[in-house]
């Protein structure tokens, strides 16, 4: 509910048609740089930033998150890192910030620390993209209790049924992934997504946030008025690895400008 | 009540939504044709027209002699069309997919075996195909991905995270998650998320079923024990499957114990104290990962052993007691394969090396009125590289160097 509240309190605000959540791959290419990533996306009004914590199997994702993955670890960075990092993000920046990782990651961490700890760094929410609630009970039982919101994913491959059921477990917001695939190809808007959207919204009164291949002005263009959230992935990556971490403040200011 | 996919606490579907549906539509086909016994009859007579089953079962008499223990008896799922016991599973699953209406298969492969069977498949039933081979396999594996080409599949090489078995299965996912529609991901072992496991444990079966009637037939009584190498496993259940009821049988699964289990550099996950339970790959195991749950670079001569999961099934059984774990060295995997070449003139894979390398550490000391099965998952000849450089065998080195001059020149 807490992560709901703020996501309507913000839309609420006087010109903000549409929020925006950014990913982060932490560590990538160092926690230095995300740290003036982060502070850049802050600055430049970004409402929720969604932060990867690497994982050596990262099956939902494109070749350039997954490379992303592969460079972190390589520089030994440990779960235990990534979530100090985390705390620091919750007490320097007033916004939302969630830990996006693969089960296997809370998993071996002990689901219960995972969420004690992230609850005491006042995390809002969790994407897992490999845990659907028929194997996530504990999980979800756990997201309850402490109050953190359960994130899950509607796909347009999920029949008006399927988009109910999950809709009885999410909190926070729904993730709907704008297309079939990995993160990272272009998606294209077209009355086909648009219907999408449609039974996105059918299914659940969540706000709704719109990720995989957002990459512009015109993508959230787009996107304004049809979901409340536009989530920004590999685009920012990219850009920083070809133009540096100053690139990302001037991109988010003018993806809504 | 149990849930579906789930063996003891193993097992699951750790899937990302988007597939929710395709995995929906699956189960569907996999129930009804386990439910039509039409099913089962059409695979046994494709198994038997294309691919010469039932394999042999063979006796071992000059090992068995030579080693003064048990009386040894090999089962030949080498002499499977394609070299192993892949074709069991992938033939299967090719019968489901022209079921489903689908017209494209993808797989993984990491000895190659799985990946030709599958373009094999492919190309009896009319499939598009494309193979997904870690980049270190492809160089060891050269001879399969020749013949995965030659029949008409797109073979694409895999350089991320270790380049082996595991980002194979990866790549196949991420495939999979794009053209659901009109593609199967045919699933090369017992791994994975439900019904995967299942599915191929059922197929592969059939070895197992004929083991049993054939030892009785030959030797006259039950083995005291049946041994079977272990990669994710879907040889090893596939003849287990055969004695699992018989508790007199002892099953014993061999993983590749590398450089030794305590070296670090094997693919022991049972056999070793390096396994430790996680989720990956759609499934819950044990694997071999760290403390923060990445998973480790495993390794083994052997390519389709280098993996670092093994099926919910067998642990669940390792769990209970009822499948004893081994593992077997390169070196000792070596030793066997020579020893089982010269003396019966047969060439195992290094795969199947392993249970040949664990059945002849034991046999010598079990009475001769005792008889083992070894299970001969497939044949060597895909690994004629690997083995005579392993063997540092110098007239091959010498026809390779004048076979590159002559390509250079
Ligand atoms: C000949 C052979 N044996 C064994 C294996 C290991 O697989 P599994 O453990 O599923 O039987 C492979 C896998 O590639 C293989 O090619």
């Amino acid at each position: 509910m807490q992560l709901e509240n703020y996501i309507r309190a913000e839309l609420a605000k006087p010109a903000k048609d549409i929020l925006l959540m950014t990913h982060i791959v932490l560590g990538y290419p160092s926690l230095e740089v995300n740290r003036e990533v982060i502070r850049q996306m802050v600055e430049n009004g970004v409402e929720l930033i969604e932060m990867q914590i690497p994982f050596s199997e990262p099956m939902a994702d494109g070749p350039t998150i997954v490379r992303a993955n592969q460079e972190s670890l390589e520089t030994n960075i440990t779960v235990e890192e990534c979530m100090a990092f985390g705390q620091e993000m919750c007490e320097t920046h007033g916004i939302a910030f969630l830990f996006m990782t693969y089960y296997n990651i809370i998993y071996k961490y002990g689901v219960v620390d995972f969420f004690k700890k992230s609850k005491s760094y006042n995390i809002q929410g969790f994407i897992v993209p490999d845990l659907p609630p028929e194997e996530g009970a504990e999980f979800l039982a756990l997201a309850k209790e402490y109050e953190i919101a359960p994130i899950l994913i509607y796909a347009p491959t999920s029949s008006p049924e399927r988009m109910q059921t999950l809709a009885s477990y999410a909190d926070g917001f729904m993730y709907c992934v704008a297309r079939k695939g990995v993160t990272g190809q272009k998606t294209d808007f077209d009355l086909e997504f648009d219907s999408y959207i449609d039974r996105c919204r059918t299914g659940t009164s969540l706000p709704l946030a719109v990720g995989f291949g957002i990459s512009s002005r015109e993508d959230i263009t787009y996107l304004t008025g049809k979901a409340d959230i536009g989530v920004i992935g590999t685009a920012t990556i990219n850009l920083v690895n070809d133009k540096g971490a100053e690139a990302v403040g001037p991109f988010i200011k003018g993806l809504r400008d | 009540m149990a849930k579906p996919g789930y063996y003891g606490k193993w097992g699951g579907a750790f899937i990302p939504e988007v597939l929710f549906e395709t995995f929906k539509e699956l189960n569907i086909a996999f129930e009804a044709a386990k439910a039509d016994p039409s099913f089962w009859q059409e695979y046994l007579h494709l198994m038997a027209t294309y691919s010469c089953r039932p394999t042999p079962l063979t006796y071992a008499e000059n090992i068995s002699k030579h080693l003064g223990g048990a009386q040894i008896y090999i089962k030949r799922e080498d002499l499977n069309h394609t070299g192993a016991h892949k074709a069991n599973n992938v033939m299967g699953q090719g019968l489901l997919v022209k079921r489903m209406g689908k017209t494209r298969v993808i797989a993984e492969t990491g000895a190659g075996q799985h990946g030709v069977a599958t373009a094999t498949m492919a190309a009896k039933f009319g499939f598009d195909c494309t193979i997904y081979m870690g980049e270190e396999d492809v160089v060891r594996q050269r001879p399969n991905v020749f013949w995965m080409e030659k029949m008409g599949a797109t073979v694409v090489p895999v350089t991320s995270g270790t380049k082996t078995l595991k980002d194979a299965i990866n790549e196949a996912f991420r495939d999979w998650v794009t053209a659901m529609d009109d593609t199967h991901y045919v699933m090369g072992t017992v791994c994975g998320p439900h019904p995967f496991p299942e599915m191929v444990a059922w197929f592969q079966s059939i070895i197992g079923t004929e083991a049993h009637k054939q030892i009785i037939e030959y030797a006259g009584k039950l083995p005291s024990r049946v041994y079977a190498c272990v990669g994710g496993g879907s040889n090893a259940m596939g003849v287990f499957q055969g004695f699992l009821n018989t508790p007199e049988v002892e099953l014993i699964g061999v993983e590749a114990g590398g450089l030794g289990v305590d070296s670090g550099e094997h693919a022991a996950r049972l056999a070793s104290k390096d396994g430790s339970p996680g989720v990956a790959q759609g499934y819950h195991t044990m694997f071999l990962q760290n403390d923060d749950g990445q998973m480790n670079d495993t390794y083994s001569v052997a390519a389709g052993l280098d993996y670092v999961g093994v099926s919910p099934i067998l642990t669940d059984l390792w769990e209970k007691g009822q499948v004893r774990f081994e593992s077997a060295t390169d070196k000792e995997v070596l030793d066997a394969l020579d020893m089982t070449m010269k003396m019966e003139g047969i060439i195992p894979a290094l795969e199947s090396s392993h249970a040949f390398a664990q059945a002849y550490k034991e046999a010598g000391s079990m009475g001769t009125d005792e008889v083992i099965i070894i299970n001969m998952s497939g044949r060597g000849d895909k690994d004629i590289f690997t083995i005579a450089h392993a063997y540092d065998d110098p007239s091959w080195k010498e026809f390779i160097i004048k076979k590159g001059a002559g390509y250079a020149a």
